[in-house]
C-alpha cells in the first residue's frame, strides 16, 4: 500500500521568498515602530532589531499581515553578553509556512531586571520557551500565563545560563561534588 | 565508594518541584493524581500532575527537568567537534540525525557547506534514514506496549536489533555513535555494508507489513486511538508542532523536502500525512500511521543511497571521508539558526559565533520533542485517564531531547 497521490508541493519546492519578504518587513518594522528598522549583522536568517517596548505589536503585525503571515514561531533563546557589557539578549526564530521564509528578531535587555511582554497571545508555542529562557537568564516574561521554573529544581539559585554564574557549592545540605 | 552519600536533614525532604495544584484548593470531587517520574508510560523520567474529576482529566501540569544535564552550558566551554557527543546524547534513539543536524550549522557557518564530498553526504543520509526508522519503530513498538500490545514490541527490538549491529559494525557504537563529523565522516563504510545493507532491506520490509497488520490494524489499536487526541491543524502550528505529528494533522511539511538540505533534493520520497482514515484527521492513529509510513519511505531512501554509494560515489582507494574535516574549526563572528527534519521534528541548532575563539558563544538546542510535548495539556483537557496514556505515548517523546 503506497501513498498513491503525489501533491505539487511536493514535487516543486516552495520558492523562497526571503528577498522580497526582508522589504515587506522592513517597511512593516519601521511603520510600527517609527524609526528605521536595524538589521542584525552576519544572521543567517536575516533578522531584525526591534525596540522592546514594540516587539507584541511587531509580532502581531508579523503574524497577521496578509504579505508575510509568520505563523511559526519555531524558538526562543536568549544571549548574555556578560557582566562588562551589561546587555542581554533575547532571540524569536519566527518561520512563515505559506511563504517558505525565516527570520530572526532580537531585543535588547539590560541584564538586571530585565522585563519583555510574553508572545503567548500570538504563539502558544511561546509558552514554555519563554520559560525555558526565564530559567535559564532570569528575564521576566510580562503576562505569561505560568512563568515557572521548567528545566530546573523550583528552589534553584541563580540563572545558570548567565556568564558569571557560580554553582553553589551545596544544594539542600548536599555537597556537590565536581 | 563513600559511606554515606549526604546526611539525612529534614529539610531534605521538601519537594523541589512542588504541585502547581494545591490539595486545600480543589473542588469537591476533584483530585490530584501524580504520573511518574519512575512510571513505563511516561517514556523516562517525566512527572504528570494531573488535576482529575473522577475519571476525566480536568488539567495535566508536565513537570520536567529530571533528566537535564545542562547541554547549552557545556556547549558553551567546548570546542565544536567535542560538541557532537552531547548532542548524541539528547535524543538518544535517533543520534544520527542529531549529528547531521549539527554538522550541518558548523560547516554553514564555517563556510565549507558545499565542498562536502558527495559520497560522505549519501553516507550521512543513508545512516539517518537507518537511524530514523529505529527511532519511528520505538516509537510505535512502544506505543503498543503503552495501550497493551506486547507482541509488537519484541518484533520491533528485534529488528531494531539489526540496525544497531548495522550501525555499530559502522561507528563501533550501537546508539551514541559520533560518526557524522564536521566536514566529514568518522571513517568510510566498511567493506561489504552495502550488501549487508540491501540484505536487511529485503528482510525489513515484510515486517514492517506484518507489524502494521499486528498493530495498527488490530481492532483494539485502532478502538483506542482513532478519534483520541485529536490535534486540529491551525492548533498545531500555533504550538510549533512539527514532525510526524504536524503531518498527522494534515500538513504536507517536511523539511528534508521543503528546505532540500544535504543530497535530500536528489532522492525520490513521499511524504505521507494523516487522512483521517479511522475517523479524524490528527487523532492518534493518524500519528502512528504516518510513522509507519515513514519507514517505507525511509527503507526508499536507503536503497536509492545504496545504489549511488555502489554506482556513481563508489568506494574508491584514494577516497578520504575526513578530507574536508577542518583541522581548526574556528567561524566568523555570526549567528546561524540551523535546522534539520528530525523523526520526531524540527531539531534546531542556534549557533552565535564571536570570531576568536573555538568554542560557541551561544550554543542553542531547539529541540522537537520539548516544543511538541508543550501541547499536551491543551490536547489531554477533559479526557479519560487512559487516554491521556495513548495521547502521551502519539506524541513520541525522548526525555532526553526534552530536558537535555
Amino acid at each position: 500500500m503506497k501513498v498513491a497521490q503525489s501533491q505539487p508541493l511536493l514535487k516543486n519546492l516552495p520558492a523562497n521568498k526571503m528577498p522580497e519578504l526582508r522589504a515587506i518587513v522592513n517597511d512593516l518594522i519601521t511603520h510600527v515602530t517609527g524609526t528605521p528598522a536595524v538589521e542584525i549583522m552576519n544572521s543567517t536568517p536575516p533578522g531584525f532589531v526591534i525596540p522592546k517596548e514594540h516587539l507584541i505589536s511587531v509580532c502581531h503585525q508579523l503574524h497577521q499581515h496578509s504579505g508575510t503571515y509568520f505563523d511559526m514561531l519555531s524558538n526562543v533563546t536568549g544571549v548574555d553578553h556578560g557582566p562588562e557589557t551589561g546587555t542581554m539578549e533575547v532571540l524569536y526564530h519566527l518561520y512563515s509556512i505559506p511563504f517558505h521564509a525565516s527570520i530572526v528578531l532580537k531585543v535588547i535587555l539590560p541584564r538586571e531586571g530585565g522585563e519583555i511582554e510574553s508572545l503567548v497571545p500570538i504563539w502558544k508555542s511561546a509558552n514554555w520557551l519563554e520559560r525555558e529562557v526565564f530559567d535559564m537568564f532570569g528575564i521576566r516574561f510580562i503576562n505569561h500565563p505560568d512563568l515557572r521554573r521548567i528545566l530546573m529544581p523550583a528552589d534553584w539559585i541563580g540563572f545558570p545560563l548567565r556568564k558569571d554564574y557560580h554553582h553553589e557549592e551545596t544544594y539542600r545540605g548536599i555537597k556537590i561534588d565536581y | 565508594m563513600r559511606p554515606t552519600q549526604y546526611t539525612y536533614k529534614r529539610d531534605n525532604l521538601i519537594q523541589s518541584e512542588p504541585n502547581k495544584f494545591r490539595a486545600e484548593e480543589l473542588k469537591s470531587e476533584e483530585m490530584i493524581i501524580n504520573l511518574g517520574p519512575q512510571h513505563p508510560s511516561t517514556h523516562g523520567v517525566l512527572r504528570l500532575e494531573v488535576l482529575s474529576d473522577g475519571e476525566i482529566i480536568r488539567e495535566v501540569v508536565p513537570h520536567l527537568g529530571y533528566l537535564h544535564r545542562c547541554f547549552e552550558k557545556h556547549a558553551e566551554s567546548l570546542p565544536y567537534n567535542q560538541i557532537i557527543p552531547f548532542v548524541d546524547r539528547m535524543d538518544y534513539v535517533a543520534a544520527m540525525n542529531s549529528e547531521h543536524a549539527f554538522a550541518m550549522g558548523v560547516e554553514r557557518m564555517l563556510g565549507i557547506a558545499d565542498q562536502i564530498p558527495k559520497r560522505v553526504e549519501y553516507i550521512r543520509v543513508l545512516v539517518a534514514e537507518m537511524n530514523r526508522i529505529a527511532s519511528h519503530l520505538i516509537a510505535v513498538g512502544t506505543y503498543g506496549l503503552d495501550l497493551g500490545a506486547f507482541t509488537p514490541f519484541f518484533w520491533i527490538m528485534r529488528d531494531r536489533e539489526h540496525i544497531l549491529r548495522l550501525l555499530e559494525w559502522v561507528s563501533g557504537a550501537r546508539m551514541l555513535y559520533n560518526y557524522i563529523w564536521i566536514g566529514g565522516l568518522f571513517y568510510d563504510l566498511p567493506v561489504g555494508f552495502e550488501e549487508r545493507c540491501r540484505e536487511f532491506i529485503k528482510y525489513f520490509a515484510p515486517k514492517v507489513g506484518e507489524l502494521e497488520k499486528l498493530l495498527v490494524n488490530n481492532k483494539i489499536f485502532i478502538d483506542r486511538t482513532a478519534k483520541v487526541g485529536v490535534l486540529p491543524l491551525n492548533l498545531a502550528i500555533n504550538s510549533g508542532i512539527t514532525g510526524p505529528m504536524l503531518r498527522a494533522s494534515g500538513l504536507r511539511f517536511d523539511l528534508r523536502r521543503v528546505d532540500g538540505y544535504s543530497v535530500y533534493p536528489e532522492l525520490e520520497f513521499e511524504v505521507p500525512i494523516g487522512e483521517g482514515k479511522m475517523g479524524a484527521v490528527g487523532d492518534c492513529w493518524d500519528r502512528t500511521w504516518v510513522r509507519v509510513r515513514e519507514i517505507y519511505e525511509s527503507l526508499s531512501i536507503m536503497t536509492q543511497c545504496l545504489d549511488k554509494l555502489e554506482g556513481e560515489h563508489k568506494r574508491t582507494r584514494e577516497f578520504d571521508p575526513q578530507a574536508v574535516v577542518p583541522k581548526k574549526i574556528r567561524p566568523k563572528a555570526q549567528e546561524l539558526y540551523v535546522r534539520a527534519e528530525n523523526p520526531k521534528g524540527e531539531l534546531g541548532f542556534y549557533f552565535r559565533a564571536d570570531g576568536k575563539s573555538d568554542i560557541p558563544f551561544r550554543c542553542k538546542a531547539r529541540a522537537c520533542s520539548f516544543v511538541n510535548l508543550s501541547v499536551l495539556p491543551e490536547l489531554s483537557k477533559g479526557v479519560l485517564i487512559a487516554d491521556l496514556i495513548a495521547i502521551l505515548g502519539s506524541i513520541d517523546i525522548v526525555l532526553g531531547e526534552v530536558d537535555r
